[in-house]
């Protein structure tokens, strides 16, 4: 595929990771935030190519990790009540609510169905006039232009039918939260190429300048997470702290603004609790009050749910990069990709279950 | 698919050619059941004048002596017709490879049919057709059937059963035994083309593309890899959960590791993609008309060219080594020359957008 | 989170009152909803992620940033002759994009 492929050409890959070998004089933390970043990381074996001082936390960049358990409640409540059709995409399927997931709720007969992208639910709706859809719209900034469009078409065609349960969470107070931890090891950032395709760069220059961390820019291919590592690498070693694009073909400064435009119409920022994490505020977005009526919370009646996390799982402190998935006591135990206990072992972003798939022949590293 | 059904020829009461769709009288043993063996599945099967058109309880079979090899499997593919073909050649070609990656020459073949009240007999008369194609072209005979109808609502069109019976020639012993680290792993032609083509079709995912499942039976590539006299220990048709499953399921019941290059698996450019947008593994994708063989080191490039030199193994590749190393787990190198483990996958893989 | 992969214009039309376009992803084709990205025309490349165009592929960008990665490349290799000597960070890394 052409723009996909060059960017995993394993000669220029090679050449990156020498670079970085000859940059690196001593040990750094960085992360990458967004889980498309961590998936290419280890599906690709990039963590352990690059040298050992070089340490890469995965951040809670897994909006689908992140989606808080009372959410994933509500979302199997409405799932499961009589003439719903629940559409999601498919990485939500198996993430663990209190007791259940999607995917339990559909072999008990709910109508759940993986859908490629929002507009596919709205077709649902009007295909199916006398059912009631609810589509799961979850996701970074990156999705959030979609689920705004979709809703305001289905305001504009008055389609009846159609409603969104909300849970968009923000990458920038994100990282805020994880700065002013006062556990933080993370010294410099990828951050995510097409959360700032949409957003643009503006809001990161605060933060680089605040807290003095290095943040890249980056994209998604092999090629791409590792130039991103490089120029981290290199304003690192070199003492410095700034904001650069390594993905300049798909991110501008501006970003995108009808995207912008269209989401400020349709959302409004709000706190939002991020599983494992806990509140972070104004780090969500919910559907605006003009467009209430679609809000699937409120079309349903779902006030009763009371989460209850499981209490062996640690995904909150693998999330904010304080433990890798291994250190964890359940870790291929007790939670398995079969059974997990929390979210980040279900999507294949989630560090846990990234660690489990492909790392399982590693023994756990003994300093934390 | 041949000329439309005539049911003009059918002695049948008025009624049903009035409403040509499956009633629940088809699964009943009386007239509408034998009239629909004898006008539809008849026919369609090709074997009117041997031992299916006997409709005996049993079919009674000459089979020559030695070891027999007996397969079943049960399809329900949605949606039941896709690029490249429909559940009916699934039904076929799947236990006919079955059978054939034991080694065996498959000979015959029973079809169990569950239908849903209100299938239209068109398309009934379409899969039985196209089975019966595919029992030709793959070299067996249909021989027994049975048919059950189920109320409306109660079943998803047409579920089919087909178990398949075939004889193992005297010195053939394939199997995990047989594996051993130095085996060399190849598969026989690109593969994700069925599970992506069936894909493109599904409701809530559907997208524009030319590939076609590529199901097809393979017992003519596994004799003629047993002709030439190459010494497979081990072979598998990789269908749910692709290659990625197979592998496992073999490093897991030989109890060596396998380790392949992720470089060196035939994807072609447009299943890619597909694996692509939708975030999909191609590793994970099924295929119906491939196989995976283990073969001895020392006859690895005789498996290759034997494989390139007939029609449906004409993309043959090595695409990797069985090892001491972590028995049980598939490790692959990857693109950019790292490592990582391919695990047994859990389930259906689904699209993701993260 | 952020599965967004570029593909190619091949037509654009209109539909439920705004643009939609078929986009190629090598040999699989489409539909996308082109609202966010109205300066896109047949030809171009874009990045969609989940039925939406987020942004315009810029392509000399695209080949401008391989050809730095070319040129880390090359200079790794002129440092390779110069075993001991310490690595001047590449003049790329100044670079704001």
């Amino acid at each position: 595929m052409k723009y996909l492929d060059e960017f995993g050409d394993p000669e220029l890959a090679r050449a990156l990771l020498d670079d970085i070998a000859r940059t690196v004089t001593r040990p750094w933390a960085i992360m990458e935030v967004c889980g498309g970043q961590t998936h290419t990381i280890i599906r690709n074996g990039i963590d352990q190519l690059l040298p050992e001082q070089v340490q890469l936390i995965h951040g809670p960049g897994c909006p689908v990790c992140v989606t808080p358990l009372e959410t994933i409640d509500k979302a199997l409540a409405i799932a499961a009540t009589p003439g719903v059709i629940f559409c999601s995409f498919g990485d939500m399927l198996r993430v663990p609510g209190s007791s259940k997931d999607l995917f339990r709720v559909k072999s008990e007969g709910g109508d759940v169905r993986v859908v490629y992208s929002p507009l596919d639910a709205v077709q649902l709706a009007k295909d199916n006039p006398d059912k009631q859809v609810v589509f799961f719209g979850i996701g970074f900034e990156t999705t959030a232009p979609a689920n705004a469009m979709t809703v305001k078409m289905a305001k504009e065609q008055g389609i009846p039918n159609f409603s969104l349960l909300v849970s968009h969470v923000l990458v920038p107070p994100a990282i805020t939260a994880l700065l002013e931890s006062p556990n933080r090891r993370v010294q410099g950032f990828l951050a995510a190429g097409h959360v700032c395709t949409v957003m643009g760069m503006g809001e990161y220059v605060p933060l680089v300048e605040r807290y003095h961390v290095p943040i890249v820019v980056t994209g998604f291919e092999p090629l791409d997470v590792l130039e991103g590592i490089r120029r981290v690498l290199v304003q690192l070693e070199e003492g410095r702290a700034e904001l650069e694009n390594a993905y300049p073909r798909a991110v501008s400064a501006e970003g995108n603004l009808p995207a912008q435009a269209v989401v400020r119409e349709v959302f409004e920022t709000c706190d939002r609790a991020w599983r494992g994490i806990g509140t972070i505020p104004q780090s969500g977005w919910r559907l605006s009050p003009a467009y209430a009526d679609f809000d699937a919370e409120r079309r349903f009646d779902v006030s009763g749910v009371v989460a209850e996390e499981s209490s062996l799982c640690r995904s909150g402190e693998v999330l904010q990069g304080l433990i890798k998935p291994v250190q964890c006591e359940a870790f291929g135990k007790e939670c398995t990709p079969r059974s997990p206990l929390g979210a980040p072992m279900v999507s294949s972003e989630g560090a846990c279950a990234a660690y489990y798939q492909f790392r399982r022949l590693e023994r756990p590293a003994v300093t934390a | 698919m041949t000329e439309p059904l005539d049911l003009e020829a059918w002695s049948c009461p008025l009624p049903l050619r009035d409403h040509p769709n499956v009633v629940m009288g088809h699964g009943g043993g009386g007239t509408l059941s034998s009239e629909l063996v004898e006008h539809l599945f008849l026919p369609a099967y090709g074997d009117s004048e041997g031992v299916l058109a006997q409709l005996g309880d049993a079919a009674v079979l000459g089979v020559p002596g030695g070891r027999i090899a007996m397969s079943t499997d049960s399809f329900v593919v949605r949606p039941r017709f896709f690029p490249g073909g429909n559940i009916g050649d699934l039904a076929v070609n799947g236990t006919v490879n079955d059978v054939a990656m034991a080694g065996a020459t498959p000979l015959f073949l029973s079809v169990g049919m569950v239908l849903e009240e209100g299938l239209p007999l068109d398309e009934l008369d379409h899969i039985a057709r196209t089975m019966g194609a595919a029992a030709q072209r793959a070299g067996v005979r249909i021989v027994t059937g049975d048919t059950k109808v189920v109320d409306a609502g109660h079943g998803d069109g047409v579920y089919i059963t087909t178990t398949g019976i075939g004889v193992v020639p005297e010195g053939v012993d394939l199997g995990p035994h047989r594996v051993q680290p130095g085996d060399v792993v190849i598969v026989s032609g690109p593969v994700g083309l069925h599970g992506i083509a069936v894909m493109s079709c599904r409701e809530g995912l559907e997208f524009g593309s030319e590939i076609c499942s590529d199901c097809a039976p393979l017992n003519g590539l596994v004799d003629a890899l047993l002709g030439a006299g190459v010494d497979v220990h081990m072979l598998r048709d990789p269908t749910r959960g692709g290659v990625a499953a197979t592998l496992n399921e073999i490093a897991r019941s030989s109890r060596t590791g396998v380790e392949i290059v992720e470089r060196d698996v035939p994807v072609p450019d447009d299943v890619r993609a597909a694996c692509g947008f939708l975030g999909l593994d191609p590793l994970y994708v099924a295929n119906e008309g491939k196989l995976v063989a283990f073969v001895a080191a020392a006859d690895a490039e005789l498996a290759l060219a034997t494989l390139m030199a007939h029609e449906l193994g004409a993309g043959a590749t090595r695409i990797g080594t069985v090892v001491e190393a972590h028995p049980g787990v598939v490790v692959a190198r990857t693109g950019i020359g790292g490592t990582r483990v391919v695990d047994l996958p859990l389930a259906e893989q689904l699209p993701r957008i993260c | 989170m952020c599965l967004g992969v570029p593909g190619k214009v091949t037509e654009i039309f209109e539909a439920e009152g705004t643009r939609f376009a078929m986009v190629d992803f090598g040999g699989v084709h489409k539909r996308v909803c082109l609202a966010y990205v109205p300066e896109v025309v047949v030809g171009d490349y874009t990045i969609v992620h989940v039925g939406f165009a987020l942004t315009k592929l810029d392509e000399k960008s695209a080949l401008e940033t391989l050809e730095l990665f070319r040129s880390v490349g090359l200079l790794d290799e002129e440092l390779g002759r110069m075993d001991d000597a310490p690595a001047p960070a590449p003049a790329s890394a100044a670079e704001a994009g």
